[in-house]
C-alpha cells in the first residue's frame, strides 16, 4: 500500500479503472480487424526501407499507395514483400527498393506459401527487434552511468525550426540544468499523410520529426550527457497521421520519450477516430518495445475549457490513456500521464486546487511517470507575473511528486522561448524545487479539508463520466462531445482513406514479435536512475509490474491488434 | 507622508511634447532592459553590453545582473536613462472605428437597424493550428467573462476551427451567405501569417465578395494598423473581447446599410 498525501475514494478509482476497461473493450474489435496506410509502412520502414524517389515522396508511401491501389493491402504489406523475398531469394529492404523504383511490380508479384512467406520475414524482423533492444539497452547502460538527476525531472522545448540551430539551444539548455529536451515539430506536421525526409531548416513553429532529424539531435545531446554528466533526454511527437512510423524511426534512433496520446488527434487535430485508435496501438506497441516512456496530452483539454470545471475530463481520459497503454504492452512506469496547472491566477484558492489536483494524480498513478504542464492560458505577456505563476507551478510539481515538469517560460503567449527565456525558467525550477525538495514530505492534507474534498470531487465526476461513456460506447461519446467539448464524427476527419480492413491471413511480423517479450513478466525497462515516482519510493514496483503482465497475457482482447 | 508623494507627483506637469522613461522622477529617462549577447562572460562581455546601450540611446548605464549562459552567451539585466524624447501631439494610430457596445445593446441594435441576423463564419486558417483566439470571440463560452457570438440571439457564427483552408472558408462564407469572414492568425513566425492573410484577401477579391463581406482579422500579433494595410476592414489584437468585435460588425453593416451613423452613438431608440 502506498502512502500519499492525499486520501482519495479508493473504491471509486476501482470504478473508475472498472469503466476505463469496459470503454477500452468497445474499440478493440475495430483496432483488431483494420490495419492502416502508416501501419504498413512502419512494417516497411521496420524491414529495412528508407530513402525517398526522384520527386522527394517516401518510398514507404511509393509502395504502400501501390499497394493500396491494387488492393493488396489487407493481406499486410509484409505478405507481399514476403513472397518476393521466397521467390526472388533477396532480402526485404532489396525487395522493397526495387518495386520503389519500379523494378518489381507489387501485382505480378506471386503468392508464396504462408510459412515460408512468416519464415524469410521473420528472420529479418527479429533482426529489426534486435536492433530496437539493443537501443534500449544501450539507454539502460547510459542512465546507470549518467542518469544523476531527482524528479521533477525538467523538460523544456526548443523549436527553431532549424535541427542545427535547435541543436545550439539545446545543447546550452542543458547545460543550464534541462534534463529533458523536446524538438517540438513544425506547425501541422501531425496531417502530413507521410513523414518528411533527411536534414532540415526550414519549419514554422518548430521543426520537422524525420529520421536525420532525430539522429543529429541524439548525437548532439549525448555530447552534451557526457560533458554535463546527466543523461539529457530527447522527446518528438508520437502523434498525427504517422503515429507507428514516428514511433519507429524514433526506436531505431533512441528517442526517449514520445508524446503519444489515444484520442489527441482525434480532439485536436480532427483526425478520423477509427484510424487514431487503430494507429494508437501498434505506435505504442513500438514504444513499448522501445523503452520509450510516453506523455499524453490531457493538458490540451485545459488550453480551452476552464482548467477548474473542466478537471474531471483531464482524469478521466488519463484513465482511458492507461488503460489503452497498458492493451499495447507499455508499463505503469512508461505511461506519463499529462496534466497541466492552468486555473485562472485570479481565483481565490486556486494553488490550493491545483495542488489538491496535481496530489491526487500522483495518488491515482502512483507509478506514473507523470508529465505537468505549466500555466499557458492566463499567461499574458506580463512576463514578471508570469515569471510568478510559474514559479507557483515549479511549487506545487515539487510538492507532489510530478515526475516529468514542462517548465514554465516567461514569455510565454509572446514568441517560442529566447535562448535567456529557456534559462530564467530553468533557474525558476531549480531554484524552487532545490528550495522546496522535501516539502512534500513533511506535509498531508487535513482530512476533509478544501484540498482533500477537491480531489474527491473531480474524482467522483470524472467515475460519472466515465461510467457514461462505458454505456454508451467511446466514438459516441466522442461525436457527442463529451471530450473538450469537441465534436468528431466516425465518419468523418483526416485519414480514414488510409483505413484497411485485414484480410483472412493478413501478416504482419511485428505485434507478435514486440509482444511475445512486452506479456513476460521479465519486461522491465530501466527507465530512470532515481525513483521516477517519490510517492511509489521507487521507478519500479516489482508487484504492479508482474500484475500488469499477466494481465496482458491473459485479458481479453489484450494482445491482438 | 505618502499622502505628500501622492500629491507631488500626481500634480506634476507633463511637456507631452517630450515624453521620457519615468522612473521615480519626470525626465529622469530610466529604463530597465535584458537580453543575451553571443560571448562569454566576463569583464569584456559587460563592457560590450554597455557599450551597445550607450549606442542604443542610453545614458548612466548600470549592468546590474551579468550572469553566464552555457559557456558562450551572457545574460544581462541593464538599467539606463533614455536620453531620448518622443512627441506625443503628433502621433496619430489608427484604431478601429467603433463604439462600446454591451451585449443587450448590441443585439437591441441589431435587430433595429439591421432587421435580421448578421452572419458570421470564421476560423484559423492556412497551417495554424492554434483555435484559442477564435474560440474566444466565437464559441458560445467566450472569453474573460464576455460570451461569445454564438451566445448572440442576433448572430449567426459559424466557427470552422483550425488548419482551415483559406478557399474552405471563402467558400463557406458564399454558402451561407456571410456578411463577415473573420479570421485568426496565431502562428507569426517568419511572417507567415502576412502572406496567408494576403492570399485570403485576394480570395475574397477574385470571388467579387469584397464589397458585400467585412474582412477581419485577430491575433496576438495583430494590429489594426496591419489589418488596413493588408485590404481588411480591421484588426483586433490582444484584449479584444467578443463584444469589441460584434459591435464593430454591427455598426459598420448598419453604416454601410444607411441606417446608422457613428454621430448617432451606439443606442438605438427607446433603450
Amino acid at each position: 500500500m502506498i502512502a500519499t498525501r492525499i486520501n482519495v475514494d479508493t473504491s471509486l478509482v476501482e470504478r473508475a479503472r472498472r469503466a476505463a476497461r469496459q470503454i477500452a473493450d468497445g474499440i478493440e474489435p475495430e483496432i483488431a480487424a483494420n490495419t492502416t496506410t502508416t501501419i504498413e509502412r512502419t512494417v516497411l520502414r521496420l524491414l529495412g526501407l528508407n530513402g525517398v524517389d526522384e520527386a522527394g515522396v517516401p518510398l514507404p508511401n511509393v509502395i504502400v499507395e501501390r499497394a493500396q491501389a491494387a488492393g493488396l493491402l489487407g493481406d499486410g504489406i509484409a505478405y507481399w514483400i514476403g513472397s518476393a523475398m521466397v521467390h526472388e531469394g533477396q532480402s526485404a529492404a532489396a525487395i522493397a527498393h526495387r518495386i520503389a523504383r519500379g523494378e518489381l511490380e507489387l501485382e505480378r508479384i506471386h503468392a508464396a506459401d504462408e510459412s515460408a512467406v512468416r519464415e524469410a520475414v521473420e528472420t529479418e524482423a527479429s533482426r529489426m527487434c534486435a536492433y530496437i533492444k539493443g537501443r534500449r539497452l544501450e539507454r539502460e547502460r547510459l542512465i546507470e552511468e549518467l542518469d544523476t538527476a531527482e524528479p521533477p525531472y525538467i523538460y523544456v522545448i526548443v523549436a527553431t525550426g532549424n535541427i542545427y540551430e535547435d541543436v545550439t539551444q539545446a545543447t546550452a539548455a542543458a547545460k543550464c540544468g534541462a534534463d529533458i529536451i523536446a524538438v517540438i515539430r513544425s506547425t501541422a506536421q501531425s496531417l502530413l499523410d507521410y513523414v518528411p525526409y533527411g536534414p532540415t531548416t526550414e519549419g514554422y513553429g518548430g521543426t520537422y520529426a524525420t529520421q536525420a532529424n532525430f539522429r543529429i539531435m541524439r548525437e548532439a545531446l549525448d555530447e552534451v550527457s557526457r560533458e554535463c554528466g546527466r543523461y539529457i533526454r530527447l522527446v518528438n511527437y508520437c502523434s498525427g497521421l504517422c503515429m507507428p512510423e514516428i514511433a519507429a524511426i524514433g526506436a531505431m534512433e533512441r528517442l526517449d520519450m514520445m508524446l503519444n496520446d489515444a484520442m489527441y488527434g482525434i480532439l485536436f487535430r480532427d483526425i478520423n477516430m477509427r484510424r487514431t485508435f487503430i494507429d494508437q496501438r501498434f505506435s505504442r506497441m513500438i514504444n513499448a518495445y522501445a523503452g520509450v516512456v510516453i506523455n499524453t496530452g490531457e493538458d490540451n483539454y485545459l488550453t480551452t475549457a476552464d482548467a477548474y470545471e473542466h478537471a474531471h475530463t483531464v482524469l478521466a481520459s488519463q484513465f482511458i490513456n492507461e488503460e489503452l497503454a497498458l492493451r499495447s504492452g507499455l508499463r505503469p512506469g512508461q505511461i506519463g500521464l499529462g496534466h497541466a496547472f492552468q486555473m485562472n491566477p485570479d481565483m481565490q484558492d486556486g494553488f490550493l486546487y491545483e495542488l489538491a489536483q496535481a496530489e491526487m494524480a500522483r495518488a491515482i498513478f502512483p507509478h506514473a511517470p507523470l508529465k505537468y504542464m505549466p500555466p499557458t492560458k492566463h499567461m499574458t505577456g506580463n512576463i514578471f507575473k508570469g515569471h510568478l505563476m510559474d514559479a507557483m507551478f515549479n511549487l506545487a510539481g515539487v510538492i507532489s511528486g510530478q515526475t516529468i515538469q514542462l517548465v514554465g517560460v516567461l514569455t510565454e503567449h509572446i514568441h517560442t522561448p529566447f535562448l535567456q527565456d529557456r534559462y530564467l525558467a530553468i533557474e525558476n525550477a531549480r531554484y524552487v524545487m532545490n528550495n522546496a525538495r522535501h516539502l512534500g514530505h513533511e506535509i498531508s492534507y487535513r482530512p476533509g479539508g478544501k484540498m482533500a474534498q477537491r480531489a474527491n470531487e473531480v474524482l467522483t465526476k470524472a467515475v460519472a463520466m466515465l461510467e457514461q461513456v462505458a454505456e454508451i460506447g467511446l466514438m459516441s461519446a466522442i461525436s457527442q462531445g463529451m471530450f473538450a467539448g469537441v465534436k468528431r464524427d466516425p465518419h468523418g476527419g483526416r485519414g480514414l482513406d488510409g483505413v484497411v480492413r485485414k484480410r483472412d491471413g493478413y501478416y504482419n511480423p511485428f505485434p507478435d514479435l514486440f509482444m511475445k517479450e512486452l506479456s513476460s513478466p521479465g519486461f522491465a525497462p530501466k527507465l530512470w536512475r532515481a525513483a521516477a515516482c517519490p510517492a511509489s519510493g521507487g521507478a519500479f514496483d516489482p508487484e504492479a509490474e508482474a500484475g500488469v503482465a499477466a494481465r496482458m497475457a491473459s485479458g481479453p482482447g489484450a494482445l491482438t491488434l | 507622508m505618502r499622502r505628500e508623494v501622492w500629491v507631488a507627483v500626481s500634480t506634476v506637469k507633463v511637456d507631452r511634447s517630450r515624453v521620457r522613461p519615468y522612473g521615480d522622477t519626470i525626465d529622469d529617462g530610466w529604463i530597465q532592459m535584458s537580453f543575451t549577447l553571443p560571448v562569454s562572460c566576463g569583464p569584456e562581455a559587460t563592457r560590450a553590453a554597455q557599450l551597445l546601450c550607450e549606442k542604443m540611446g542610453l545614458d548612466d548605464v548600470r549592468v546590474v545582473y551579468s550572469h553566464d549562459i552555457a559557456g558562450s552567451f551572457t545574460f544581462f539585466v541593464i538599467y539606463g536613462r533614455c536620453v531620448h524624447s518622443v512627441d506625443l501631439t503628433t502621433i496619430e494610430v489608427p484604431k478601429v472605428n467603433m463604439k462600446h457596445m454591451t451585449f443587450d445593446e448590441i443585439n437591441d441594435f441589431i435587430k433595429t437597424r439591421i432587421g435580421r441576423k448578421i452572419v458570421v463564419v470564421a476560423a484559423c486558417t492556412g497551417t495554424d493550428a492554434h483555435t484559442v483566439g477564435i474560440d474566444a470571440i466565437i464559441n458560445m463560452k467566450g472569453y474573460a467573462g464576455e460570451y461569445g457570438l454564438e451566445r448572440y440571439p442576433w448572430f449567426e457564427a459559424y466557427n470552422l476551427g483550425s488548419q482551415v483552408p483559406n478557399e474552405a472558408l471563402v467558400a463557406k462564407a458564399i454558402e451561407v451567405g456571410a456578411d463577415a469572414i473573420l479570421v485568426s492568425q496565431v502562428v507569426t513566425q517568419r511572417n507567415i501569417h502576412i502572406d496567408n492573410l494576403t492570399h485570403l484577401a485576394e480570395l475574397v477579391e477574385a470571388e467579387g465578395l469584397r464589397d458585400r463581406v467585412l474582412l477581419i482579422v485577430g491575433g496576438p500579433r495583430i494590429s489594426h494598423e496591419l489589418a488596413v494595410e493588408l485590404g481588411y476592414d480591421a484588426g483586433f489584437g490582444p484584449g479584444t473581447v467578443p463584444s469589441h468585435v460584434g459591435a464593430f460588425i454591427a455598426q459598420e453593416l448598419a453604416r454601410r446599410m444607411g441606417t446608422w451613423t457613428p454621430s448617432e452613438g451606439p443606442r438605438s431608440e427607446g433603450t
